[in-house]
């Protein structure tokens, strides 16, 4: 929706798609942290973090509360200094440069509308400390309210705003300067699911046309994956792993990633033979399920002996369930009980323990209308899946 | 039909227990107000239009109904227009009024920054700092006045001191002062700017702080356009709560002021006590209760319009 007034702004617009330059070797980035660390007394809050983010990319930092992400924001924002690193942003090394002089805007996620200024002031108040002249002000302050379509509320203060409108004053005074990047901390936390999916479009459609480097802080693991070119999810001050939602949803590093993004049946097990693949980098491995004995099959990334021990992991929807036994090469299959089941309308969860005793999880999408495949409580399953699925971490 | 009604109409509407209960509840500040505000009032109001005589009471009655009075009201405004035409009361009412808005003045340049120290710092200094502010109330008012004495004296403890590292040749004169009076005023009054800035700036958005500063404020600019504006009830609250006893205020200046600090309190002393004109004496009262209620009222008629 906001995307079709953008052609009425000044701001250049040009598409971008970042889609690949990350992966491409020549391209430079337009942020560059180096070795970013933040200390408060004892506790590390930022442990030695690099990363490069791309013009135009629309970057997450994942991770839960107290996992320093904040802090890595605010110290991109300015209001922190960090105890060792560089922060460069377009050649310009940040250091000594205080937040007000920043080519940087942030979105809090408390919105932090000022309540004593009409919705035009708040907008206006970045352009006015620019000393720009104020019919350009009004001009660019009426451009910028039509773009967040909060034009008929120009004159309302904070308080008589839902928290969606007070949302997009929060944005539109961000954006109104024109900055190098956006930082939004948890942009859609505070919002309703219906207006979150609206808002996360909205963002997404903003951030495509006018092209300014997002970079976007949150907890919310749907949320980054739903945003995100490229996201990092972060444990302790770190980055655990880097890459695109797929990247990362699909080929979790290690459990942590694996269990905190998404959710994952993990089954213990140990390599059985290990073989390399002929054509990539992989390796085919046969592994053992301590607990069953079953044997499965599986894609490394890596050289494993056999006889280490690794985890596989299988996310709920990769999973098919089925009263009769389904037939297949590839497939590992298992038997079990439904012990809990909840209809989302869409899909359905089910909580089925196999014999060996453990709990699996799986989501299935309810394709069908009818109520061909309808397991209760205590129904005996089958539960299926293809090798190419299994996810081995060794982490 | 009729059995509808009846039911319905007693199901919404409240026992009478309650009702009672709540006008009595409502009508309990009410009571206070009107026994211990409007009544001494009214007794000080009439006894401001009495003219004063030697007898106990010490002024004529309002009233008369005796066989023989041709005018049962006895009643006359020249208590207030003698306020006009003597220098003394003007003097008083406008050296009260001045010494009163710059200790006020004074009180909110001390006591912001200090206010903001305490909404700043971490929980357990805060505690401290807070009961530190309170601390001195533990203490008598008197005694504390009586302490500034026996430090401003002309043998005192400041002067002494001075004397000592060899600063002054002759002790200075501290006690009997504007000076000493403005003192004696923001050390007592103080605590009231401190605690309703602290609440203001404790309760205080961070955030707004610092998205100023995101969008271009330097530290300064920060400050005009958020801190200060969004803690403007503390400010008024802290003003009015220094400003009004401060106006009144007759310890201080009766014990620390000199010849020229002369304020209204003293001059009501005076005339209560010195001069025993009760109806004069109330009517400089009056007077100077209408000087501290008309900005009230005005300040919260503007307040209302702005919600």
């Amino acid at each position: 929706m906001i995307s079709k007034n953008i052609t009425q702004t000044k701001q250049p617009v040009t598409p971008y798609v970042p889609e690949t330059l990350w992966l491409d070797p020549e391209a430079k980035p337009f942020i560059q942290i180096k070795g970013l660390s933040k200390k408060f007394d004892d506790f590390t809050a930022v442990d030695d973090i690099s990363l490069d983010i791309y013009k135009g990319e629309l970057f997450t930092i994942l991770g839960g509360s107290g996992c320093g992400k904040s802090t890595l924001l605010r110290m991109l924002a300015g209001f922190e200094m960090p105890n060792a690193g560089q922060i460069i942003i377009d050649d310009v090394d940040m250091a000594g440069i205080p937040a007000y002089d920043r080519p940087i805007n942030m979105m809090f996620q408390s919105y932090a509308v000022f309540p004593h200024m009409t919705v035009a002031q708040n907008v206006a108040y970045g352009l006015k400390k620019e000393r720009v002249a104020k019919p350009e002000i009004t001009r660019r302050v009426s451009e910028m309210l039509e773009l967040v379509q909060l034009s008929n509320l120009a004159k309302r203060k904070p308080q008589q705003l839902s928290g969606g409108q007070r949302q997009r004053v929060a944005l539109a005074r961000a954006l109104i300067k024109r900055p190098k990047v956006l930082l939004l901390d948890e942009p859609l936390a505070a919002l309703d699911k219906k207006l979150r999916e609206q808002t996360q479009f909205e963002l997404m459609n903003l951030q495509y046309e006018l092209g300014i480097t997002f970079v976007v802080v949150t907890h919310d693991q749907e949320e980054a994956m739903t945003l995100s070119t490229r996201l990092a999810v972060m444990d302790q001050g770190r980055f655990v792993q880097t890459g695109t939602p797929t990247q990362v949803y699909e080929s979790p590093k290690n459990r942590f990633v694996a269990d905190f993004f998404g959710t994952i049946n993990l089954f213990d097990a140990t390599v059985i033979s290990c073989q390399p693949n002929e054509d990539s980098a992989s390796y085919n491995i046969k592994a053992k399920l301590d607990k069953t004995g079953t044997m499965v099959k599986a894609v490394a990334e890596s050289l494993l002996s056999p006889a280490s021990a690794i985890t596989i992991g299988v996310r709920p929807e990769k999973i098919k369930i089925s009263h009769e036994r389904p037939e297949g090469d590839n497939l590992t299959i298992a038997k079990g009980v439904v012990e809990d089941l909840a209809y989302y309308g869409n899909r359905s969860i089910y909580r089925v323990r196999s014999e060996s005793g453990r709990v699996i999880q799986v989501s299935a999408q309810n394709y069908q209308r009818s109520e061909q495949l309808s397991l209760e409580w205590d129904d005996q399953a089958y539960l299926s899946w293809d090798a190419s699925c299994n996810v081995v971490l060794t982490e | 039909m009729k059995d509808l009604s009846g039911p319905k109409a007693t199901r919404y509407s409240q026992p009478l227990g309650d009702k009672l209960w709540r006008n009595f509840v409502i009508g309990l500040p009410y009571l206070w107000l009107f026994l211990f505000f409007l009544v001494p009032f009214g007794i000080v109001f009439k006894i401001s239009l009495a003219d004063p005589i030697v007898a106990q009471p010490p002024f004529t009655a309002l009233f008369d109904f005796g066989a023989n009075t041709k005018n049962w009201l006895h009643a006359t405004f020249d208590n207030y227009l003698f306020l006009t035409e003597d220098n003394l009361y003007w003097i008083s009412y406008f050296n009260s009024i001045k010494i009163a808005g710059i200790s006020t003045l004074l009180c909110l340049l001390l006591g912001y920054p200090m206010a903001y120290g305490i909404a700043r710092s971490t929980p357990t200094v805060r505690n401290v700092l807070l009961m530190l502010v309170i601390l001195p109330f533990w203490t008598s008012f008197l005694l504390r006045v009586y302490a500034w004495m026996g430090l401003l004296g002309k043998n005192g403890v400041v002067n002494g001191l001075l004397a000592y590292t060899g600063l002054i040749d002759a002790p200075l004169e501290l006690l009997y002062t504007n000076g000493a009076v403005y003192l004696g005023i923001v050390y007592t009054y103080i605590p009231f700017m401190i605690l309703p800035l602290y609440a203001t700036l404790e309760k205080m958005d961070l955030d707004l702080q610092d998205a100023a500063a995101d969008l271009g404020a330097k530290p300064w600019q920060v400050f005009v356009d958020t801190t200060l504006p969004l803690s403007m009830p503390g400010i008024i609250a802290g003003s009015m709560l220094v400003f009004i006893p401060a106006l009144g205020e007759f310890v201080i200046p009766a014990l620390l002021g000199g010849i020229d600090s002369l304020m209204i309190g003293r001059t009501l002393y005076d005339e209560f006590f010195v001069n025993r004109d009760w109806p004069l004496a109330s009517a400089v009262a009056t007077v100077l209760l209408f000087i501290l209620v008309i900005p009230i009222m005005l300040f919260q008629r503007s307040q209302q319009e702005k919600k």
